[in-house]
């Protein structure tokens, strides 16, 4: 018996395209299509003419959109549920705070679209005009594309496969009259897959501004987000920084702090100077957060006095000052 | 497809008897947790059960880290994969996840979709699992190509699969439940069953509980769509702390035996039965078991009227 080794060296994976079937050596290879996995796929014309990294019709329609958007920034982790799509939401809040700001947050979380909840427009509708798809607005200066606008029941699933998904995505960032923005705050789902390869192919020649990571404490968790810092320096997005959440409860009855998920391995600020990210803080868990996320409210104005929201205005400072914005 | 159809993933499956997929569309609820327990729990169901757990979480493989056997090898024989094993060489609880094939636990798996498809390919027809009584699947969040792939290739066995849903109370958990019910009907998979996670808190110091992510809304969808709900289970520190492999930071706890297995997996179902879930899980398994027993497929036509 030998102990399995991965196979061939993985292409870099930005240079995949959605619809390549599974052993694409990646367009910028020397076998590009060349190899015996290119036979069939549609790409191959291009690929085999070396013009490698056929470029995507769309990249130039994006790169206009997004010409007029300053600053964007993704939200990413590779765990689930440590509360992404809650911090993109306080991030949106707390920019748009200011009414000279403008902010758009783009949700590309395709199944499991938790945005529309959370900021409270989840019954919105998208409305398409000449210029575009328009955004839904929670207030004048803060707008929200999302997938969960355009189906026709909050209970159906989109079962979509990658090509997909892309698809959608590049519409979202093309499509979407976004019209100038000082910030575009991008929710992602879990994981390292297609939705986070096609923003990041979509937004290269634009420019992503940095990303900020999502952890709980706890080493399941963290384990996760060790490979998505690892995917962020693979794709050459600059992380901003890591922001541990849900770290100790504080009970609402005697203040008392205990820790729900421990941080066994030392926690998010151990990950951080391990990986040498910056360290942006800790929001401890708090059930009035998923009450708030769960009602469409911002827990920020909500209960501007709690730990928890002091938290948040502390971090959201720190990306700023990361982005040159403070 | 025919049920009789004769690919490599229903002849590796022939001799596995249920098919249990884990899911619940959103993320961090509690999916790798409960196949985990899940899987604990079916083995310790009698004393001769044999249970597979296989990890089709590509991106964020949890199950080698919650049994103890991170940083395993898998073995290739001439029969396929061969799969870990959690309890050496009793060989009663297998293990395969992509976790085991990678070289650093910090290497990011960044497929599309035809590349996991082939991976679920690989590993529904490959693996050595030898006769199962249960086969736990534990899936990524979402309703995407992981899932897609699964139910795809698991077409020929589908009449002996069948799905748990996992929730958390919050209504974003609830809302991406739903999507993932959609999912099993339009894929027509019995749902067994929903279980809600971490319901509550019930404090260390003086034992209150209290509501940290809300509470009963797992139950109430389930009465609302015909499902039968499962259990709910409370947020449980000790568990995260056992799962999480806190006390794995010993040296060489985790490190394989040459029987196979870790001396962490080995104690590990004897600590969880300590943690206040376990009696609550049990009464979970046997609901399941009868629901099993009484024939899930029977029972979806009842489900999917609802
Ligand atoms: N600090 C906190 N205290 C209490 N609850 C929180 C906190 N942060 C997030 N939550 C709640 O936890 C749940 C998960 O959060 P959220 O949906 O933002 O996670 P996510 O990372 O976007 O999940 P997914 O991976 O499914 O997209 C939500 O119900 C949210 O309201
Ligand atoms: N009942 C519980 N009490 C306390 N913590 C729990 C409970 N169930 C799960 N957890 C913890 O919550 C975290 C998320 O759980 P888990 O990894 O099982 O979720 P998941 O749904 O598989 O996540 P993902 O979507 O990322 O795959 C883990 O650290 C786990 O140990
Ligand atoms: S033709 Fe191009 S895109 Fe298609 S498989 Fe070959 S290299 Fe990949
Ligand atoms: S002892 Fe625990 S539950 Fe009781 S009031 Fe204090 S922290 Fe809250
Ligand atoms: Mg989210
Ligand atoms: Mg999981």
């Amino acid at each position: 018996m030998i102990a399995l080794q991965q196979a061939t060296p993985a292409p870099d994976p930005l240079s995949v395209p959605a619809n390549a079937p599974e052993h694409c050596p990646g367009t910028e290879s020397e076998l590009a299509g060349k190899a015996d996995a290119c036979a069939g796929c549609a790409n191959q014309e291009i690929c085999a003419s070396g013009q490698a990294r056929g470029p995507d019709p769309a990249l130039p329609l994006v790169r206009e959109r997004m010409s007029s958007v300053k600053r964007k920034i993704l939200v990413l982790s590779g765990k689930g549920g440590v509360g992404k799509s809650t911090f993109t939401a306080q991030l949106g809040w707390a920019f748009a705070a200011d009414e000279q700001v403008q902010t758009g947050i783009m949700d590309v979380d395709i199944c499991g679209p938790s945005i529309p909840t959370i900021l409270g427009i989840a019954s919105e509708q998208v409305h398409a005009s000449s210029s575009g798809w328009s955004p839904v607005y929670v207030q004048d200066n803060l707008g929200v594309m999302s997938v969960g606008f355009m189906l026709p029941s909050s209970k159906d699933a989109i079962m979509w496969r990658g090509p997909k998904k892309n698809g959608l995505i590049s519409q979202f960032l093309k499509d979407v009259d976004w019209g100038d923005l000082d910030y575009l705050i991008v929710d992602t789902p879990p994981g390292t897959s297609d939705e986070h390869l096609s923003i990041v192919q979509y937004l290269k020649e634009s420019g992503i501004d940095g990303a900020v990571v999502i952890t709980t404490p706890q080493e399941v968790a963290l384990q996760d987000v060790r490979r998505e810092i690892d995917f962020c320096r693979k794709v050459g997005i600059r992380v901003l920084g890591l922001v541990e959440n849900m770290s100790g409860f504080v009970c609402p009855n005697c203040k008392n702090e205990s820790q729900i998920f421990k941080p066994s391995t030392g926690g998010g600020r151990r990950l951080a100077e391990d990986m040498n990210i910056e360290f942006l803080g800790a929001v401890p868990l708090d059930p009035r957060i998923g009450k708030s996320a769960d009602y469409g409210v911002s827990f920020l104005d909500e209960y501007p006095d709690s730990p928890a929201s002091i938290a948040y205005l502390d971090i959201i400072d720190k990306i700023k000052k990361q982005l040159g914005d403070a | 497809m025919s049920a009789a159809e004769d690919t490599p993933v229903a002849r590796r499956l022939r001799s596995v008897k249920q098919i249990i997929i884990v899911c619940s569309g959103k993320g961090g609820v509690g999916k790798s947790s409960v196949s985990t327990q899940l899987a604990l729990s079916l083995r310790a169901s009698s004393p001769t059960a044999r249970v597979g757990i296989l990890d089709v979480d590509l991106t964020g493989p949890s199950i080698p880290r919650m049994l103890g056997l991170d940083g395993h090898p898998v073995h290739q024989s001439s029969d396929g994969w061969v799969p870990v094993y959690a309890d050496g060489s009793e060989a009663r609880l297998a293990c395969m996840s992509v976790g085991f094939l990678l070289k650093k636990k910090e290497d990011s798996v960044v497929w599309r979709g035809p590349k996991k498809n082939a991976m679920i390919r690989q590993f529904l027809s490959d693996v050595r699992w030898g006769e199962l009584d249960y086969l736990v699947i534990d899936t990524p969040p979402g309703t995407s190509d992981e899932h897609l792939s699964l139910v795809e290739h698991m077409a020929p066995v589908h009449d002996r699969l069948s799905a748990v849903i996992v929730t958390t109370p919050q209504a974003v958990a609830l809302l991406d439940a739903m999507k993932c019910l959609s999912f099993t009907r339009a894929t027509s998979i019995p749902v067994l069953g929903l279980i809600e996670n971490m319901s509550g808190y019930v404090c260390p110091c003086c034992g209150e509980v209290s509501n940290v992510f809300s509470t009963g809304g797992g139950a109430e969808m389930a009465r609302s769509e015909g499902l039968t709900f499962l259990g709910s289970l409370p947020v449980d520190t000790e568990l995260v702390t056992l799962l999480d492999a806190a006390e794995a930071e010993r040296p060489g706890e985790a490190a394989a035996l040459p029987e196979g297995g870790s001396r962490r997996s080995f104690d590990l179902l004897e600590r969880y039965e300590k943690t206040p879930t376990a009696p609550l899980f049990k009464s979970i398994v046997d609901r399941i078991l009868e629901r099993l027993s009484s024939g899930p497929h029977g029972q979806t036509q009842l489900n999917q009227a609802a």
